[in-house]
């Protein structure tokens, strides 16, 4: 069986500064997998490229059996891959009901987008609570919550989530951790990128080390999370 | 004071000229913070456009069928060249330094400026514009209001209502909001942001034309240089409103037609001022309530703080 996403020598970069140089990488369907690394290493850059907001310099990207090269930003949604990005990227001054409704921009089904509201509110019921509100009031955990119902609400194939954790509280941070393997428990598959190398190893079947543009290391979340090397440079052990 | 219902009137009717000539600089500048400098050559190809329709139709036909001729047709010119700058002039340089697309729009607005003047027939003097007829209404005694005027105190509240209902309501409207506070996010819903864009120079080309025409009926004619001073005044309200707030640019172009009306005809009354009067001042006024506003609010009347945006 052909994997969901099938990333083959990518290279991205800004200028004549090469961010991700050359990584390969693929996610099964059902399967969540992990980009873990520190600041700089290119996990985003790779997101931002998966997503068609960047363009790569070479290499293959196959999703669902078709190339993403070349194909625009709102095109790719169309395609079944969702980007919840870093920091987040709510749109502030509309209300928490319209963020959720233009992360389902493409469908027509209105019934079924009502339903996956719903589905959303249930996932996380401050949003139900405060749907009329401008998404730019809410928390920094909320907002998350928010951004991750979003790109829910396309139906995607892959959700891409990069740093869902970012700046956010311990607590609030187990929340959103703890909703995303609930979304894998139903399913999901899931492609993230974390700083947070222990909880997003716990979760992932699969994860991969980034050191400045490349991929280190890969393995199942397990064996990363019991590497050597992993432990001293990501997870805080000497 | 028994003149002040009058200059009311007058600065409404200004300031509703400027307010549907700002929206195209508001939009704009919203969606893809460039300040379209050939805009105010928009609203004076637009007006072009109404004339020449006017001039097609056969001789002595009723205003009630020219006028939405004229409309489509300034209309149609005005819209056609602000999607034609968009796409040929502004989207290639779209991520280059802020500077480029600036320079590019005064460039624009030259060569529109100097295409008309060179191209159309007799344009290097006023071409005499069609008027509307029913002559002057008399409100009341101290007020009298021109059938020319009355279209634009229609035509600007119509224009302003439909826009703030496609925004709020369509899905295209959410989506432009989307675009402007986040384009790459917007993206990232699926919304084509190039598309938005288009729509966005196509709205505020139209709303120009619909100025231009305004601008034909008011003064009596147009002129290849009418963009100039309409656009710079127009560019003021935007500011004034607040750029990049479609409610803020209405709002801006009738405070700065009030204010233009009320000084020129009152600020020579004041004790001490009396060479200040009179319509040679007028844009002088304008401008030194933009730099007022600039001072104390640089925001704008109805802007936010760029804090907010983050």
């Amino acid at each position: 069986m052909t994997a969901l996403l099938e990333v083959e020598d990518l290279k991205v970069a800004y200028g004549k500064i090469e961010a991700v140089k050359g990584i390969s990488f693929s996610v099964e369907e059902g399967q969540v997998v992990t980009l873990i690394g520190t600041n700089g290493a290119g996990k985003t850059t790779t997101l931002r490229t998966l997503s068609g907001l960047l363009k790569p310099l070479s290499g293959k990207i196959m999703f669902n059996g078709q190339p993403l090269n070349g194909v625009p930003a709102h095109k790719i949604v169309a395609m079944g891959l969702a980007h919840s990005p870093e920091g987040r990227r709510i749109f502030p001054r509309l209300s928490i009901a319209e963020n959720l409704q233009l992360g389902a921009f493409l469908r027509k089904d209105s019934a079924g987008i009502e339903k996956d509201m719903q589905r959303a509110y249930d996932l996380f019921p401050i949003l139900g609570e405060r749907r009329k509100q401008a998404a730019g009031t809410l928390s920094g955990g909320e907002q998350q919550m928010l951004a991750m119902g979003r790109a829910l609400m396309s139906q995607p194939k892959l959700l891409m989530l990069d740093e869902p954790s970012m700046g956010l509280s311990p607590i609030m941070m187990q929340k959103i951790m703890a909703t995303i393997a609930e979304l894998k428990a139903q399913g999901t598959t899931i492609l993230l990128v974390e700083q947070n190398a222990q909880a997003a190893l716990s979760l992932a079947d699969q994860g991969h080390v980034m050191e400045v543009g490349s991929i280190v290391l890969s393995g199942t979340g397990q064996d990363l999370l019991h590497d050597e090397s992993v432990r001293k440079a990501y997870l805080g052990e000497d | 004071m028994h003149t002040l219902p009058q200059q009311l009137a007058n600065g409404l009717i200004l300031g509703s000229m400027y307010g549907l000539i700002a929206i195209g600089y508001t939009m704009v500048y919203g969606i893809v913070q460039l300040i379209n400098f050939a805009h105010g050559e928009i609203f004076m190809t637009g007006g072009f456009g109404a004339l020449t329709t006017y001039l097609i139709l056969p001789d002595g036909i009723s205003m009630w069928i020219a006028l939405p001729l004229m409309l489509i047709g300034g209309g149609l010119v005005a819209v056609l060249i602000a999607v034609g700058a968009e796409r040929f002039a502004y989207r290639p340089l779209r991520g280059a330094p802020r500077l480029a697309p600036l320079i590019t729009a005064i460039g624009l607005s030259l060569a529109l400026q100097q295409a008309v003047f060179n191209w159309y027939p007799d344009a290097e003097n006023p071409r005499v514009f069609p008027t509307l007829p029913g002559g002057a209404f008399d409100i009341t005694d101290n007020l009298k209001i021109q059938s020319g005027e009355l279209f634009v105190l229609i035509a600007a509240p119509v224009c302003m209502a439909s826009l703030a209902f496609f925004v709020r309501t369509s899905r295209t409207g959410r989506a432009m909001q989307a675009t402007a506070q986040d384009p790459d996010t917007a993206q990232l819903m699926g919304i084509d942001t190039n598309r938005i864009i288009v729509i966005a120079f196509a709205i505020g080309g139209f709303f120009a034309a619909v100025a231009g025409v305004a601008y034909g009926f008011r003064v009596g004619s147009v002129t290849y240089d009418m963009g100039f001073v309409a656009g710079l005044k127009a560019f003021t309200a935007a500011v004034l409103g607040g750029i990049g707030n479609i409610y803020g640019a209405m709002l801006g172009g009738l405070v700065l037609g009030l204010a233009e009306g009320l000084a020129t005809a009152y600020i020579a009354d004041i004790p001490g001022m009396d060479q200040f009067g009179g319509q040679g001042w007028a844009s002088v006024w304008a401008f030194i309530l933009l730099i007022l506003v600039l001072l104390f609010r640089p925001q704008g009347l109805l802007g936010e703080r760029v804090a907010d945006r983050a």
